[in-house]
């Protein structure tokens, strides 16, 4: 953990603020995305800085050095990154698609005519 | 020599719950052959169901299976374990696949282009996969990552429903299932800080040294607002009805029965095993939060179910309803409580992916799961239907059916904690299934149909035998509780500590 506090956290706290704010408060489905990514990032920024020592090198022994970071963390974030690249692939593709079905991606025009459909 | 290989094998089987069908997925892929495509997925998932089955019986002879992967020694390397209650949750959830799949290629043609097929099994696979790691493994964080491939994999099976709105509802899902995906890496991020490993069974034993404090039960609060929300209790289920309804009739069958299933579970291992109930419900009452969340759950999901002119949609409803009671059972914090929910995770499988077959086999014949379209199907469709009746009362709960069983011990259960307004709440909420299902009833077995109806036959037989094992298992474990009610409460005392 950092000396200077935890200032750190703060900042994964505001960027997970901000991306769940935009997943609630964007009707278009990209920006959603978009927000969706920073919220799944800022808990990646989380990790890191967990597994960080202040001081610490790579945990690989040589001489002179006797702090290590964790590793552990960092490498749990190589798979949570590639869990976040899938879902942001796969939703980009629905969005495409949806697009191609309705013409728009602004969610408050696709519940209007999935509202007209249903009449 | 073949034999000893076999031994090795079988020493493996816990790793093949995992590989086989992650192997399979990508054969799946490359043959591209409808027919090859389904017969390797049926290979597959009824070898898995297969090996649920020795391993459950392994369980139930020696107690608590310990593998490590790769050969790396628990705590350092991952382990999959399996014990009493993740044995009995990999059964249902291997055997719903397998029984599923057998029903699916009549469905399929009517809804998917041929040429899709060996995609759809390969993803069809490749969620089973996530789902049986989800139940089996030892890992906090393998946990997540099983999460993640089930559910990216649900999200691509949804969306191939036949509407566009299949694609609205697919992303619905996505969006809150992705965000309920990081709440829980969020929370066990937050142990892991605390007790610095990721294995389960040494998270639980630290985290007890650590006792409560305010990282872990914002831990323990994030873990239940992530997982809740793929659960779908109550104020978190607002992308179920629509996912349920314009999934693929298959899709619905397959995860109505087994994703929410693995979720509850997945509750259950860390509020139990990994927080202890002592934290979870004396430091953070989270009995407080459940418990409203389950009844509103059970009367606002029956009671939309009642107004709903799709009965695809209906059941759906009743799906929030259903996951109420389990949750309910979870909040009363004692034996016969939990108990009860186990054994409702069990019925609940079995019945809804039943009445999702049904819904299947009608759409397959009528051509639409609209209230008007069951008009006198109870006389065209005579097998398809009563296999609704049978399925339908053991969602009310009556006697010889499993839902009578379920309800049993959490009425028990709710007296046992004297909560008897709760036990009135139970069997309330339990009329109003008495309507939505009456409603189906009537309409095919009291109304005539139009008089230009085309004939009708009766669903093909490779839809109706597994629509009659499912419904014939709702009677049989209703009667015959022994293996579904023995193993639940075994699991609960094990979760609460006490001895058999």
């Amino acid at each position: 953990m950092f000396e200077g506090g935890l200032y750190p956290y703060w900042i994964v706290i505001f960027l997970m603020m901000t991306g769940l704010y935009v997943v609630i408060s964007r009707d278009n489905l990209v920006k959603k995305i978009i927000g969706l990514s920073i919220f799944q990032v800022s808990v990646i920024m989380f990790y890191v800085a967990m597994g960080k020592v202040q001081g610490g090198t790579a945990p690989i022994e040589a001489e002179g050095f006797t702090v290590y970071s964790n590793p552990l963390p960092h490498v749990l974030m190589l798979t949570a990154i590639v869990v976040g690249v899938a879902t942001s692939a796969l939703a980009l593709a629905l969005v495409v698609r949806i697009n191609e079905a309705y013409g728009t991606i602004e969610e408050d025009e696709i519940r209007e005519l999935e509202r007209e459909e249903e009449e | 020599m073949i034999l000893e290989y076999l031994a090795r094998m079988s020493d493996d089987l816990p790793a093949l719950q995992i590989v086989a069908p992650l192997l399979a997925a990508a054969i799946c892929l490359i043959i591209r052959r409808a027919r090859a495509a389904w017969a390797v997925a049926m290979v597959v998932a009824w070898g898995s169901f297969a090996s649920a089955c020795v391993l459950l019986s392994r369980v139930l002879a020696h107690g608590t299976i310990s593998y490590a992967e790769g050969g790396w020694r628990p705590p350092w390397g991952i382990e999959l374990r399996i014990d009493l209650l993740n044995a009995l949750v990999l059964l249902i959830v291997t055997g719903i696949c397998a029984i599923v799949l057998t029903a699916s290629p009549r469905s399929l043609e009517q809804e998917i282009p041929r040429e899709k097929h060996p995609k759809f099994y390969a993803i069809y696979l490749l969620c089973m996969t996530g789902l049986a790691g989800m139940t089996i493994t030892g890992d906090a964080f393998n946990i997540f990552v099983f999460l993640e491939i089930s559910s990216l994999s649900s999200y691509a099976l949804i969306s191939q429903g036949t509407t566009r709105r299949a694609l609205t509802a697919s992303i619905q899902y996505l969006v809150m299932g992705t965000i309920g995906g990081t709440f829980l890496l969020l929370g066990i991020g937050l142990i892991y800080m605390t007790t610095g490993t990721l294995n389960i069974a040494d998270m639980a034993v630290r985290l007890a040294e650590v006792g409560p404090n305010r990282t872990v039960l914002v831990a323990l609060a994030c873990v239940g607002v992530g997982v809740s929300i793929k659960l779908a209790v109550f104020p978190l289920h607002i992308w179920l009805p629509n996912a349920y309804t314009y999934a693929p009739a298959i899709v619905t069958a397959f995860l109505a029965a087994t994703a929410t299933k693995v979720a509850y579970y997945v509750l259950v291992r860390f509020v139990f095993s990994i927080f202890g109930a002592e934290l979870a419900f004396t430091n953070l009452h989270l009995d407080a939060v459940l418990m409203p969340a389950a009844i509103a759950a059970m009367f606002a999901g029956s009671f939309v179910a009642i107004f709903q002119n799709n009965v695809k949609r209906m059941l759906a409803y009743s799906s929030v309803a259903q996951i109420g009671y389990m949750v309910l059972g979870l909040s009363l914090y004692s034996v016969s409580g939990l108990t009860g929910g186990l054994v409702h995770l069990f019925n609940h499988a079995l019945m809804k992916s039943g009445l999702f077959l049904v819904m299947a086999a009608v759409l397959l014949r009528v051509g639409s799961n609209r209230i008007e379209a069951f008009a006198g199907l109870g006389r065209r469709m005579p097998l398809t239907m009563a296999a609704f009746v049978v399925s339908g009362l053991s969602l009310i709960g009556v006697p010889l059916t499993v839902g009578f069983v379920s309800k049993w011990y959490l009425v028990t259960g709710a007296f046992e904690s004297g909560l008897w307004p709760v036990a009135v709440l139970i069997l309330l909420s339990s009329l109003l299934a008495v309507i939505y299902i009456w409603r189906v009833v009537e309409v095919a077995y009291f109304q005539q149909p139009p008089e230009d109806a085309p004939e009708i036959r009766e669903a093909p037989p490779s839809l109706l035998a597994p629509i009659w094992v499912l419904a014939g298992a709702t009677v049989f474990f209703g009667i015959f509780t022994s293996l579904s009610v023995g193993m639940a409460s075994a699991a609960a005392r094990m979760l609460l500590g006490i001895e058999l």
